[in-house]
């Protein structure tokens, strides 16, 4: 029910509307983008951000450097203990 | 970067996964359990499953599945209700697709749409309303549910039907709301959940702040997590962590789409439609107070309960069900009686079986069906 699918905004096609298209998947699709404008960000600024597309509305605008800080926790996660490890087997 | 491959690298998964394993052993619990990790949306549900996580993860780590999946938790009154308004000859029903096979009293809405009762499946309820446009001799009535994810997308759609004038829309609404949801878990007698997987979709609207209670009040540690393996497998070890140096705070996994304050453009079309409604009845939780939503009167010409002069009935779920104890994480959802022989996907007579959210179809439809219930039968 809560799914969502990260899509990338191509055109802005109903500014009054406030629909845009985006390629979800690689197929385009109108979506409602009325949960990512505000005071801030106007409609044009969108185009060829990554949004999360739910039932046809885009909720949240993908922050691509956080996405980037996750991978970089992913990339360490067990680094330190398989360093400590080399470090124990190599003093052996 | 197109946010999901990313997230599905095996042989990261591997890695957390070995550190997942050592934080475990390293946990000391006061009872001799397995340590319980409830994720609380059914999106999580059906990931763990079909990437099969919870073959990966030690045994002594177990997911307890959540009351997250709005369709599996729809009283079997709210689908008599549906079906009431789709009687009628001058009605168009809409709905999500999942909605359709979940079983009211006697029948289903597809059993309905079989018969020749005229229901849509929509994908967005933009649709719906273009179906209302489109049929102006018709009553057009979209069926909402869901938690906070879903609701702007409604309540936009109810806005935009009030600024065009179309006066042919109706919503029967069975929004839900989260935080008295994990209330309800979290003081439900024999809670033993040590942390929570926090709703990722839900937290990108409603943000983490409102999660604080869980940590202050009740002492449990929570991460709103995202939907891909890897998400998932880092949420679970950032929850390990923090029991294993006795904490318990709100963290964010899913930052890339989550803040702490949620999407404020997306919170106001809410506070605009919807309130609170004082009690809600859910299958197998029975009554969750000011859990549910419903239109406010400012958008009173758009509500299907005053339009159909509907009622609030109470129907008690079968006998035979188990839904409300695999629910509350007291049952797994094989060791419920009828769990894949007179309840499946194809036939279900509990809600979780409906959706491929639910705890029991999800279970039952990635291929841990059979030893299970084979290993049930020689118990």
């Amino acid at each position: 029910m809560c799914l969502g699918i990260p899509a990338q905004i191509k055109e802005i096609i109903d500014n009054d509307n406030q629909i845009a298209m985006v390629d979800l998947s690689g197929v385009s699709r109108e979506v409602n983008i009325a949960c990512v404008l505000d005071n801030t960000h106007q409609a044009q600024d969108l185009i060829d951000k990554w949004v999360l597309v739910h039932v046809g509305f885009a909720l949240s605008v993908v922050d691509e450097e956080e996405a980037h800080k996750t991978l970089k926790i992913l990339d360490e996660i067990g680094e330190l203990s398989a360093t400590m490890e080399d470090l124990e087997q190599g003093s052996r | 970067m197109k946010y999901v491959d990313e997230f599905r690298d095996p042989k990261q998964a591997k890695k957390i996964l070995k550190e997942i394993d050592k934080l475990c052993s390293e946990i000391k619990l006061k009872e001799d359990r397995p340590i319980q990790i409830m994720e609380v949306c059914g999106g999580h549900t059906h990931s763990i499953f079909r990437y099969g996580l919870n073959q990966l993860l030690p045994k002594k780590l177990e997911f307890v599945h959540g009351p997250g999946c709005p369709v599996c938790v729809l009283p079997r009154s709210v689908v008599d209700n549906c079906i009431r308004i789709a009687e009628h000859d001058d009605v168009i029903f809409t709905t999500f697709g999942d909605a359709m096979r979940v079983p009211g009293s006697t029948n289903s809405l597809l059993d309905v749409k079989a018969e020749g009762g005229d229901i849509r499946m929509v994908y967005s309820p933009l649709d719906a309303l273009t179906i209302a446009q489109k049929n102006p001799d018709k009553r057009v009535v979209f069926f909402g549910l869901g938690f906070e994810t879903t609701m702007p997308s409604t309540a936009l759609s109810i806005m935009q039907a009030k600024k065009q004038g179309v006066d042919n829309f109706y919503l029967f609404c069975n929004h839900i709301t989260i935080i008295p949801t994990i209330k309800a878990v979290l003081d439900s007698p024999g809670m033993r959940i040590d942390g929570f997987l926090g709703p990722g979709h839900v937290s990108l609207i409603i943000g983490t702040q409102p999660y604080n209670f869980i940590a202050d009040d009740y002492h449990k540690p929570l991460v709103a997590a995202g939907f891909e393996p890897l998400d998932i497998l880092q949420s679970v070890w950032m929850i390990l962590k923090q029991l294993k140096n006795g904490e318990a705070i709100i963290e964010n996994q899913y930052s890339r789409l989550v803040h702490e304050k949620g999407n404020e453009s997306a919170l106001s079309p809410i506070q605009e439609v919807f309130e609170l409604r004082e009690f809600f009845e859910w299958r197998g939780l029975g009554s969750i107070n000011h859990s549910g939503i419903k239109v406010n009167d400012k958008y009173r010409a758009f509500d299907a309960e005053v339009e159909f002069k509907l009622k609030e009935v109470t129907v008690t779920d079968p006998d035979v069900c188990q839904c409300g104890e695999v629910l509350k994480g007291v049952l797994k959802p094989w060791q419920c009686k009828v769990f894949g022989k007179e309840c499946t996907p194809e036939k279900p007579l509990g809600a979780l079986m409906v959706s491929t959210e639910g705890a029991c179809s999800a279970q039952y439809s990635y291929g841990q069906n059979i030893d299970l219930i084979n290993k049930k039968n020689n118990e």
